[in-house]
């Protein structure tokens, strides 16, 4: 895991557990703090029990609402957004037909018996092929993504300059950020539009659920338990990048398959040389400039198929 | 007494001889019944009685079979085959004199109920009840909401339920499951508890759901016009006037188990342009190639539609989730509706379960249903 310039907290889900202040608490933050709840979509500003758990030190940055004024606002860019976004969509789909053989693959060859050289060769050369699937699509969004940048040049749209401007302002009364969890596409998208990430500054970041993920360099999808269709985790796209070297993935034990010693060590060596963290209630993974250390609830999935605990670095 | 001729589960209570009675009672109170080991399942009843029969409904046994006596020991048996992730609803029948009762089985207390009562249920190993059937204090209860609708086309009042899932917002909107036999899905298949938590689980989208109910069942279920122009020219513009649904076919669904899976599917022949998706459990799909239906009864109304669709198949909807038990008479006609559904240009998904025409192999086979019609964000959302 790669130092950040600033405190991040990657947390556990906080609904059943919220944790959130007694983690700030402990970092010596007692500051206002902006709120980014985008996530939860049309529900963003149903923030009361976030609100009371900061006794009211919450900004509200209301981007799902300021994302949707500019679609309002300059029809042009939501045509090209929305054209965008099926053309992600479809090119999702493709690569999970992709992924899902490549994995079963692996998966086979994994459960083979036998450990022998040729096997063992079979078996790295699988994962390999994988890996180079999940770079190369990553490779095509992000020509996608410069594609729009380019033609559209959002940053320099009014609409969009007129948000990002009060985003600032807001978040000038800040020491921190909360990001929430909810539907980490559109967070993610919100995120990027108005540039957070730009804006960050060296404010502490606390995100949890989707808002760990939409924070780590590469976004990850996973739905162990799917009734239909393939169930292998797939990379929805770039992340922030606000923390490196980790893949957070909150409600671990709900979502994923954690006895198949298989399915954890593909994960593991799939993603390496980044940490695959699971987040559990209560989990509080903190990055420091100088090292990171984790609590109860956060484990790392291995290579060798374990859930193991997290220790410090 | 020769002990060898007895169950295997039963011969350790007589492997010194005749068990007196405490020995008897001990092993009662010990034992889970039915005695269930690998494919073997051994019904046992105690007591005084002239006759003991199972009742049960199982498609290609006989419907009454009768427990052996046990001399000397109030014993009674009987062993049948019972294959893996089974599940079968059973009652006994107990004779004493000119006397013949069904009774549930007093030595098991797993019961099944329905419109009728309740019925004994036996499970086969590795039948599990489904955890997402069960109460979950995490999921957010959604809320039910009743009101009577006058319908020119029933000419009755048609009472509709109307289930909002947990969070219900005006400003989204949302797909609509119209279910048949409503109120019985509610009681009986743990409707709402199963909507709650597959929405809890991300597994299917947050949905309205109108729960109908049939005035005279075997009539109005039984491809009947009224009941089609009430579904589609009544309910379906009033459910959309009055909720945020997003009013395209594709989230429109049409649900319905036996009897109401042929009012679904003959809605959506009346009107195939309106519903994108059905559900359709161990529906009465009664057909003939030849001949006369050897069906008697209400279901023999239904042939002649049955017969006209196969006939000529239309595609009536985008998708279709069709299931059965394997223990049901219905099983040849379920079936055959998948080929038919098929050539007509329809995506069908057909699961067979190993249990009977009920309301809880109706229940276990939702999740697969819903999340197959519906798939909900459970990839993209993490709170």
């Amino acid at each position: 895991m790669k130092a950040p310039a600033r405190i991040v907290a990657l947390l556990g889900p906080q609904r059943f557990h919220p944790t959130l202040r007694d983690v700030m608490t402990s970092l010596g933050m007692q500051g206002r703090v902006a709120a980014i709840t985008a996530g939860w979509q049309e529900r963003e500003r149903e923030d009361q029990d976030l609100r009371d758990h900061l006794d009211e030190r919450t900004v509200n940055l209301e981007l799902y609402a300021r994302g949707e004024r500019v679609a309002q606002r300059d029809p042009e860019l939501a045509a090209a957004h929305h054209a965008r976004q099926d053309r992600v969509r479809r090119l999702q789909e493709l690569y999970r037909q992709r992924l899902a053989f490549a994995l079963d693959a692996c998966a086979v060859l994994a459960r083979a018996p036998g450990a022998d050289a040729d096997l063992d060769h079979e078996r790295r050369a699988a994962r390999e092929a994988v890996r180079a699937l999940d770079a190369a699509h990553l490779q095509r969004l992000r020509e996608i993504h410069a594609e729009f940048e380019s033609r559209m040049k959002p940053a320099e749209r009014e609409a969009v300059i007129h948000e990002r401007t009060e985003i600032a302002r807001l978040m000038d009364s800040t020491d921190a950020v909360a990001i929430a969890g909810g539907h980490v596409a559109v967070l993610l998208n919100r995120l990027r539009q108005f540039d957070i990430a730009g804006l960050l500054g060296g404010r502490a970041v606390f995100a949890w659920s989707a808002g760990a993920m939409a924070i780590a360099e590469h976004v990850v999808l996973f739905y162990d338990l799917t009734p239909h269709g393939s169930s292998w985790p797939e990379v929805l796209d770039e992340g922030l990048g606000v923390v490196k070297g980790v893949v957070p993935l909150p409600h671990a034990r709900r979502r994923l398959n954690l006895d198949d010693r298989v399915r954890v060590s593909l994960m593991a060596s799939r993603f390496e040389p980044a940490m695959c963290a699971a987040l559990e209630d209560g989990a509080a993974l903190v990055v420091r400039p100088d090292g990171w250390s984790a609590g109860e609830g956060a484990r790392r999935l291995s290579q060798a198929g374990a859930v193991e605990p997290l220790g410090v670095a | 007494m020769i002990t060898a001729m007895l169950p295997a589960a039963l011969r350790p209570l007589f492997a010194m001889g005749p068990p007196n009675p405490a020995a008897v009672e001990d092993f009662l109170a010990r034992s889970r019944f039915p005695l269930v080991h690998g494919t073997s399942c051994t019904f046992v009843w105690h007591g005084e009685a002239d006759a003991v029969s199972l009742k049960h409904w199982i498609f290609g046994l006989p419907q009454k079979q009768s427990f052996h006596r046990i001399e000397g020991a109030d014993l009674w048996y009987l062993q049948l085959e019972l294959p893996p992730q089974s599940r079968i609803e059973y009652k006994l029948e107990v004779v004493n004199g000119d006397e013949a009762v069904w009774i549930e089985d007093p030595l098991n207390p797993q019961r099944a109920r329905d419109p009728y009562g309740a019925n004994s249920v036996a499970y086969g190993e590795g039948y599990e009840t489904p955890e997402w059937t069960q109460p979950n204090s995490e999921s957010r209860p959604g809320t039910l909401e009743e009101v009577w609708r006058p319908s020119p086309a029933l000419e009755r009042d048609a009472r509709l339920t109307v289930y909002l899932p947990a969070r219900f917002r005006r400003t989204r909107k949302y797909p609509l499951l119209i279910v048949h036999d409503g109120h019985d899905f509610l009681e009986y298949a743990s409707l709402r508890t199963v909507l709650d938590n597959l929405i809890h689980r991300l597994e299917i989208p947050e949905m309205v759901v109108a729960l109908t109910d049939p005035g005279q069942r075997l009539l109005e279920y039984a491809n009947f016009a009224p009941h089609a122009r009430f579904i589609a020219d009544e309910l379906v513009p009033w459910l959309e006037s009055r909720f945020p649904l997003t009013g395209r076919p594709a989230d429109r669904c049409l649900m319905g188990a036996s009897m109401g899976a042929v009012a679904a599917l003959s809605t959506a022949v009346r009107y195939p342009d309106r519903f994108g998706r059905l559900l359709l459990e161990s529906g009465s799909f009664a057909f003939t190639d030849i001949g006369e239906s050897p069906r008697r009864g209400p279901i023999e109304s239904v042939v002649g539609f049955v017969n006209a669709f196969r006939e000529r198949p239309r595609k009536v909807a985008e998708r279709a989730f069709v299931s059965c038990g394997r223990y049901e008479s219905l099983i040849v006609e379920n079936r055959s509706l998948v080929p038919t559904l098929q050539s007509a240009g329809m995506e069908v998904r057909y699961v067979e379960a190993r249990d009977g025409h009920n309301w809880e192999n109706w229940r276990d086979r939702l999740r697969d249903g819903l999340t197959w019609l519906y798939p909900g964000p459970m990839w993209m959302v993490y709170e």
